[in-house]
């Protein structure tokens, strides 16, 4: 048993390192959660159990928490995420014409938000705050203004070494 | 660095600062706010520094406070963001305040050569007119400026604000020497509410009562938090500010932690604005370091830190009650009140929670006195107002304005009108929450209280300008596709009503709509805003009432006659072809995916409506401009 654990507390060396930073204190969940997720890029299952038993909280609240913000994934997400501004300054400069590009040059399907090569997420989200240069493009941060879907599918193009379209 | 103990020292080195800077003959400032970063403002900053060296000394305040300078000295500094990103990046420099719009790399050269060596301006790098026939030198006259009363914004663009002398240098943390040397806390409390202002969070509630309740509270924990969450799509001044003048922030939480008697307080930032972030934390430490902050701030025995959290993505989390829940590391979902914050707020303690905006307004009251900041405005709003000016208008970014501005002031003047000259058809005002607003409200004052007469909002302050091509059903579903979103799901009328009211507007762009659907909508707004908890519920309908109400001949086009009179939505488009301009040449039908199309060659060519699917695809593919879609 107190073999197992010292196993388990190996391979989750990150994330023990995250909790002690944090005191384990139940208060600081939502932060603990957004520094795991900055070292797997996703919220493995088995992660959160560990941190559930390793704050003393139930699995049940940490999964709350973790379901509850959008900002938190279950799901692995890509090398690169793209994130396109959907916000009303950016709607009213046509930024759906961006997304569909995007999807069509990823090939996502209905519903996919990843390719399944691990390379690409494709997010919207309500605004970045950089209304002005409308409509916006992050990818892993990185601001892209007056975005067009030629400028945006380029880039990709770029990140992605020349694949093609649907090769994913 | 040793630490500030007195007001005195305060006033020495804020003296010593100016001084130093004053030491150089020129200096440059680059923007280096999200906006012009993104449009390569470091690279130009990079390029500047090079080109000074070429012929002089590029300095900077470290230098100026040790050296005795050259007179071919030029102070190279970045700031935050001025406001105008559209023109981005922007270069400033002082002391003609020349400023130059779109600079790039290449521009340094030039730049140097004839404003710092030959005190000239480039002409080809102002602004110019949107008409194409007048170039503004000087930040001033520039009408995007001219009409703009920049008092909470006073230091963005213009200081580093990576650095905490520049804001000491500019009378920053004078408020708060004042207060905590001059002032005890009940009378702190007494100019806060003798200034008259008001939450610029949204509601308006008065700032003062807030702070009284909270100091009357019974308890020896307090605590005081900052709403940086900024989630109205469409809004950026909170992150202006925070990124561009973070002490300011800093200075109005220790003052209010002062007045209500708490030691530590809160910063919640949107997770969206990095840059906010890593400036908080580095004003704070600043701050710190210089006995602003910590223990025995100022040497008077008062101590308060404070701690910054990152937002998760939760739009319900801006509201007051889902903030402090999501402080404490639990899903962000509002709880019904009483007890109110004040009471019982942050960790079971009394808690006082404003507005980025609200909290930066305080050191300007506390330096220059109620009375200077009750000057400005209406009878009834006091004071400045920032706002987002986005959409369809040819200048869009950050202004400042007095209470009481005019719409057409702020849409006509500031923003320059409409681009490309098209016709003005609406404004959204406080975002998903707020109201549309129309050519008949053009002359009315922006105020909290104008503004609730017309039945709109101030909320965060985002303007939104709409052109004649925006379909306004469209709009109203776009916000209810937020809202829906957004809903925390814990009261069930907001959870569902948002839902059905989302699921009638698609109906209606997608052409399946009906009359009775319209009575169905406003019936359901209702029962939303009576039934809901929080403000997010409470608010979910206002974009669709008020476009039913100021468009509803819009919403009878899409129900009636199974149009859309702008030609945006997709479902409802119909494409035409123009007889006497077909050839009859057939390579519409051919490329029509459906085959919706069909003639004889040689002969016009016709559509058949029920097969057309609207994509568009003849239209680019006639050579003869034969297709038209009407609306
Ligand atoms: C759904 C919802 C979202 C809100 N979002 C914000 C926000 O992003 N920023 C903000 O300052 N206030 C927001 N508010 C208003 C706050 O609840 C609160 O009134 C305000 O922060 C108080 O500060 P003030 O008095 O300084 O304006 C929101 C309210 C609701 C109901
Ligand atoms: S009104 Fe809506 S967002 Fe607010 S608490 Fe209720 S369900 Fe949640
Ligand atoms: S970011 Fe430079 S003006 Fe706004």
């Amino acid at each position: 048993m107190a073999n197992g654990e010292l196993s388990c507390g190996r391979r989750f060396a990150a994330v023990n390192e995250i909790l002690e930073r944090h005191q384990r204190r139940p208060e600081r969940l939502v932060a603990v959660l957004q520094e795991v997720q900055e070292v797997y890029r996703y919220l493995p299952e088995e992660v959160l159990q560990y941190v559930a038993t390793g704050m003393g909280l139930s699995p049940a609240k940490v999964f709350g928490v973790a379901t509850f913000y959008e900002n938190f994934s279950l799901e692995p997400k890509g090398k690169y995420v793209i994130r396109c501004c959907d916000g009303t300054a950016c709607h009213v400069h046509s930024s759906d014409e961006i997304l569909t590009a995007v999807r069509d040059r990823l090939g996502l399907k209905e519903g996919q938000t990843t390719t399944s090569d691990l390379m690409f997420t494709l997010e919207t989200v309500a605004c970045l705050g950089a209304c002005a240069l409308a409509p916006v493009v992050t990818i892993n941060g990185e601001v892209y203004g007056q975005a067009t879907p030629e400028k945006i599918v380029a880039i990709i193009d770029e990140l992605a070494g020349g694949k093609e379209h649907g090769e994913n | 660095m040793a630490k500030i103990r007195s007001g005195e020292d305060l006033n020495r080195l804020a003296a010593m600062y100016r001084q130093a800077t004053e030491k150089a003959a020129k200096r440059i400032l680059v923007c280096a706010g999200t906006g012009c970063v993104a449009n390569g403002s470091l690279l130009v900053h990079a390029a500047l520094k090079k080109a000074i060296e070429k012929t002089g000394v590029a300095v900077d305040l470290d230098y100026l406070l040790e050296h005795d300078v050259p007179n071919n000295a030029t102070q190279l500094d970045k700031s935050g963001c001025r406001g105008f990103c559209q023109m981005g990046p922007l270069v400033l420099i002082e002391p003609h305040n020349f400023m130059y719009v779109h600079v790039r790399p290449e521009d340094a050269e030039e730049i140097i050569q004839e404003s710092i060596i030959g005190d000239r301006c480039v002409e080809r790098l102002t602004y110019m007119s949107s008409s194409g026939d007048k170039h503004y030198d000087r930040e001033e006259d520039i009408p995007f400026y001219k009409k703009q009363h920049r008092q909470t914004l006073s230091n963005c663009g213009h200081m580093n604000p990576e650095d905490i002398r520049e804001y000491i240098a500019r009378d920053g943390y004078k408020g708060l020497a004042r207060a905590l040397t001059e002032y005890g806390p009940d009378q702190v409390v007494e100019e806060v509410l003798a200034s008259g202002l008001r939450g610029l969070g949204g509601a308006g509630f008065p700032t003062g009562r807030k702070w009284q309740a909270v100091r009357q509270a019974a308890g020896d924990t307090k605590y005081v938090v900052c709403n940086g969450d900024e989630g109205d799509p469409g809004a950026f001044m909170d992150r202006s500010i925070m990124e561009g003048d973070p002490h300011k922030v800093l200075e109005g939480m220790i003052i209010a932690g002062y007045a209500v008697g708490a030691a530590e307080g809160y910063i919640y930032v949107r997770a969206e604005y990095p840059l906010a972030v890593e400036r908080l934390t580095k004003a704070i430490q600043e701050a710190e370091e210089y006995g602003l902050l910590g223990d025995n701030i100022l040497g008077t025995g008062f101590s308060f830190r404070l701690h910054i959290n990152q937002g998760a993505g939760a739009f319900v989390c801006g509201e007051s009650s889902a903030l402090v829940a999501s402080i404490e590391g639990k899903r962000g979902m509002p709880v019904p009140r009483p007890p109110r914050l004040a009471q019982k707020g942050l960790f079971g303690c009394p808690t006082l929670l404003n507005n980025v905006e609200t909290f930066a307004n305080v050191s300007f009251i506390m330096r220059e006195g109620a009375q200077a900041f009750a000057n400005l405005g209406t009878p009834t709003s006091h004071g400045t107002k920032a706002f987002a000016l986005t959409g369809n208008v040819k200048n869009t970014g950050l202004i400042e304005v007095p209470m009481g501005t005019t719409l057409r002031e702020v849409i006509f003047d500031i923003g320059g009108g409409i681009k490309d000259d098209r016709e003005f058809k609406a404004v959204q005002i406080g975002g998903p929450s707020g109201a549309c607003l129309t050519k008949e409200h053009l002359d009315l004052p922006l105020d909290f209280d104008s503004l609730k007469r017309a039945g709109a909002m101030m909320g965060s302050g985002g303007l939104v300008v709409m052109d004649e091509r925006t379909c306004m059903v469209e709009v109203a579903r776009f916000f209810m596709d937020f809202t829906q979103r957004e809903s925390c799901g814990k009261c069930i009328p907001c959870r569902e009503g948002t839902s059905r009211m989302l699921e009638i507007l698609e109906r209606i762009v997608g052409g399946e709509g009906t009359e009775e659907d319209l009575g169905l909508l406003e019936e359901i707004a209702h029962m939303v805003h009576d039934m809901s908890l929080c403000g997010l519920g409470q608010t979910a309908a206002n974009p669709v009432l008020s476009t039913l109400k100021h468009f509803r001949d819009e919403y009878l086009a899409h129900v009636r006659d199974k149009r859309c009179p702008a030609g945006v939505c997709r479902a409802l488009r119909r494409f035409e072809i123009d007889a006497s301009k077909c050839r009859g040449c057939g390579r519409c039908a051919r490329n029509c995916p459906v085959g919706a199309i069909s003639g004889q060659i040689k002969q016009p060519f016709t559509i058949d409506p029920e097969r057309c699917i609207r994509c568009g695809a003849c239209i680019k593919q006639c050579a003869f401009h034969a297709i038209r879609e009407v609306n």
